[in-house]
């Protein structure tokens, strides 16, 4: 039975473990758990109580009760102080989650500024003290994940070093992310990095993560995005930041690369097509 | 006394003419009862497919990484089957049983406005022949909730999603006109004496169910014209590269959404309501508070449409509104659980089919109310949202919520509709595989959701316990197919065999239990004056008292024909 239920708890809680904002969510929703276990054992004792003590037998007589006002008040007060107290602990517990944590020292001179606020209509974008991170850019696409590092060579991003499906990160670092689509509603989720968040066209979403140490973290597509949505995969791969650079250079050489050959190539189709057009006037 | 003598009481049918016969006089009937028993028919045809789209569903979902549908069908079956079960069945079974019952409740001929009674039936079929003749074509695929761009004309350019729109347009069209027609009944038919204080709890629940069907379909109808001409006529409401805006849609469609959750749960409260106390032999447990958290939680129901887009771009105050507003709905629902236990405690439960649906479903609504909760926390809906915890909390809320009461009222009502009970032990049965398939279903879904996976994928790879959860709810889904199958039997053999019930078989509390089973044309010839919101109780009583006995019609078969039955001195 051990291999069918590893731990318990994780049984009745969701991924975690990545990230501290995920980490965060993860003891929000265990408080919300606790809270509702008294619950769901009150209400559906009491239910099953009655079912089981006031069935009908001889002799019983229903007590004709047509209604009790204080009693009546008085679970509808319980139930609104109840919900009231887990309100207080979400407000209590929601910086935590939203709010980015500084880049240890390892990934410290990794980040930069970044745009507090877009000029798109978007959410706020919720930077860590510093006022630094990674940005990474999160393109959907049907089906494929894209992510465009800082680095772009001109202003309107082109020429940024970029990958698919897996995202590299450095560890120790924080990652501010900026959602967008290129087609149709995305969901970027990565559970252990923390909860998900719609990729809508027009628009901007942010989140973030810190990884501690190196790892794989696989996710998906949340939202129903077409055909291959259960094949849009997310994994996300963490890597000491000397590794980080040494991978962010390959990416940038490999693509001067193939924006060289792809230069060439049109040079080449151009001077063939020029050439055709002077043969045939 | 010899001067004035108080009407007595009487069963009703001595001038009922037989009624006309034939398949035509079915399609020219403008009979609230007749319309009634169509809408139940229809709508549960509707439901045997939803079902079985579901059941195909969980079959390919049986085993990981399955090749039994394409991505594209299997698409095609979870858009069908969400659209069908909440647009074809839920909705409109309530409205069919609405449509039997309430002028019966009420004491009415009839409804409000016969002719347009038809015609919402007939604009309900209309809606669900041109939904389900998709299916020779291109079936929608971009799931009930069809969002935007994905429903739009460049990435679902087949015409199913057409067929989807105008089915909204015309079960919409139907829900309206039946809504508006169910508002007119209540407020100007109600026999005398019954003031607002004394509707029957069913009845109030629809009277909530019509206002919150009239202001929210006019938003579902204005958005899908606007997706419909942004798919045929060149409009950019929708389209970000045109200044439009793709989130717009999602507001629009929750802010429908929403209230049709309550659409669709608020009347399965009031059949609770009414079947409790009849089988607990006891009054409802505060009356009024049951009433008063039906209208808090259809006025709640507008205002919590976000909690739908907690992942969404959308700004912080919005966010924490419906949080609150969410939490706050939560409390005329916990309300109205503790006023049904109560309604339970020292009573003496008989144990029969209907109460044994509502039980099961309080058990099971307590389940769907504490995991909106957790839905409601948008920071741990971050985590839940769009996964299959999502989709557990749905079916708790609407299958274990809306259907079972459904059930419920099939078996509390039966005898009414067709004058026989339907079998006991035929009724314990279904109840039994139905609840504890539901169960083995739907609650290991919420460990799959934790786990990660996400809803409305086709496939899955055999990563942690993922396999093993998901056939234990693949096998859940036919234990609870089996149990439905047992009640359609049930009513398929009653209807010929089943015991004779009389008018008033349960010893019931309303309204509809005082004429014959099944009910003449006309209804009643005379209706008594109400004095409470329990006028078959009084009746009863009063009968007692001037004959010295019990009424000879109530619990046991009548041997008399309906049309000579006739209590008094």
């Amino acid at each position: 039975m051990s291999h069918l239920l590893p731990n318990t708890l994780a049984f009745f809680t969701p991924q975690s473990g990545g990230s501290p904002n995920a980490n965060q969510i993860d003891s929000l929703y265990k408080i919300v758990l606790y809270v509702a276990l008294v619950i769901f054992v009150f209400v559906e004792g009491a239910l099953g109580y009655a079912l089981w003590r006031f069935r009908a037998r001889k002799g019983a007589v229903a007590a004709q009760i047509r209604g009790n006002t204080r009693l009546e008040i008085g679970w509808t007060i319980g139930a609104a102080v109840i919900l009231l107290a887990l309100a207080v602990l979400t407000f209590a517990k929601l910086s935590s989650i939203q709010d980015p944590v500084n880049s240890g020292p390892e990934g410290e001179h990794l980040v930069s500024d970044t745009q507090a606020a877009h000029e798109y209509a978007s959410t706020t974008r919720r930077l860590p003290p510093s006022g630094k991170a990674l940005e990474i850019t999160v393109v959907g696409r049907q089906f494929l994940w894209e992510y465009v590092y800082p680095g772009a060579k001109e202003a309107d991003g082109l020429g940024a070093p970029y990958s698919y499906e897996e995202m590299v990160v450095p560890t120790d670092t924080t990652v501010s992310l900026n959602i967008v689509s290129a087609d149709v509603v995305h969901s970027w989720w990565v559970p252990q990095l923390g909860g998900k968040f719609q990729a809508v066209p027009g628009y901007h979403n942010y989140t973030w993560f810190k990884v501690e140490k190196p790892g794989i973290f696989r996710g998906q597509c949340a939202l129903i995005c077409g055909r291959g949505h259960a094949r849009m995969i997310a994994t996300v791969r963490a890597v000491p930041p000397a590794q980080f650079e040494v991978w962010l250079a390959k990416q940038k050489h490999e693509l001067a690369e193939a924006n060289a050959l792809a230069a060439a190539a049109r040079a080449k189709l151009g001077k063939e097509v020029g050439a055709g057009q002077v043969e045939n006037p | 006394m010899a001067t004035y003598a108080a009407p007595i009481p009487q069963i009703v049918a001595r001038e009922a003419k037989p009624e006309p016969k034939g398949w035509a006089s079915w399609i020219t009937t403008t009979d609230h009862k007749r319309i009634g028993i169509m809408y139940m028919i229809t709508t549960f045809v509707f439901f045997v497919l939803g079902g079985v789209e579901a059941l195909m569903i969980r079959l390919q979902l049986g085993l990981p990484n399955n090749t039994l549908v394409s991505p594209q069908v299997y698409n095609q079956l979870f858009t069908m089957h969400g659209t069908t079960m909440v647009f074809l069945f839920v909705v409109p079974m309530m409205a069919g049983l609405a449509n039997y019952f309430l002028p019966l409740m009420i004491g009415a001929r009839d409804m409000a406005f016969p002719r347009l009674n038809a015609l919402s039936y007939w604009l309900l079929l209309a809606g669900g022949i041109v939904f389900y003749a998709s299916l020779f074509w291109n079936p929608p695929e971009a799931g009930w909730t069809s969002y935007v761009p994905l429903s739009g004309i460049q990435y679902s350019p087949g015409g199913g999603q057409d067929a989807w729109i105008y089915l909204i347009h015309l079960t919409g069209l139907s829900s309206l006109v039946g809504a508006i027609n169910f508002y007119a009944t209540i407020a100007n038919m109600r026999a005398r004496g019954m003031s607002w204080g004394r509707l029957p709890l069913f009845v109030w629940a629809i009277l909530t169910y019509s206002i919150l069907l009239i202001f929210a379909l006019p938003v579902i109808a204005g958005a899908v014209t606007m997706l419909l001409t942004d798919r045929h006529f060149g409009t950019h409401f929708f389209d970000p590269a045109n200044g439009g805006s793709a989130l717009l849609w999602q507001h629009l469609f929750w802010f429908f959404g929403h209230p049709e959750v309550y659409i669709m749960v608020l009347p399965g409260f009031g059949i609770v309501s009414e079947i409790l106390p009849v089988f607990a032999r006891k009054p409802i447990f505060g009356y009024k508070a049951i009433a008063a958290s039906t209208v808090a939680i259809a006025f709640l129901g507008f205002l919590t449409w976000a909690h739908h887009m907690f992942t969404t771009p959308i700004p912080e105050a919005v966010v924490i509104f419906v949080m609150m507003s969410s939490f706050l709905i939560a409390v005329p629902t916990g309300v109205k659980i503790f006023n049904w236990i109560a309604t339970l405690w020292e009573g003496t439960i008989e144990f029969k089919t209907p109460l044994l649906f509502c039980a099961g479903f309080i058990a099971l609504f307590i389940i769907g109310g504490i995991s909106g909760v957790f839905l409601a926390v948008f920071p741990v809906d971050w985590q839940l949202n769009e996964t299959y915890f999502v989709v557990a909390h749905i079916h708790f809320v609407l299958m274990g919520g809306a259907v079972f009461t459904i059930f419920a009222a099939i078996y509390y009502w039966f005898p009414k509709i067709t004058g026989r009970m339907l079998s006991e032990g035929l009724g314990k049965l279904s109840f039994w595989l139905m609840f504890v398939g539901f169960l083995a279903t739907f609650l290991i879904q919420h460990v799959i959701g934790l786990d990660g996976m996400p809803r409305r994928v086709y496939e899955y790879d055999n990563v942690g316990n993922l396999a093993l959860y998901n056939l234990i709810s693949t096998i859940g889904s036919f234990i609870l197919a089996a149990g439905i199958l047992v009640t359609i039997v049930n009513v398929v053999r009653s209807s010929k065999h089943g015991a004779v019930a009389g008018p008033d078989p349960w010893k019931a509390n309303t309204l509809e239990w005082f004429t014959s089973s099944p009910p003449p044309v006309n209804n009643f010839d005379t209706v008594p004056l109400i004095r409470s919101y329990e006028p078959m109780k009084d009746i009863r009583r009063e009968v007692e008292q001037r004959t010295g006995s019990a009424p000879g019609w109530g619990g046991q078969p009548s041997s008399v024909p309906a049309g000579a039955t006739q209590i008094g001195v």
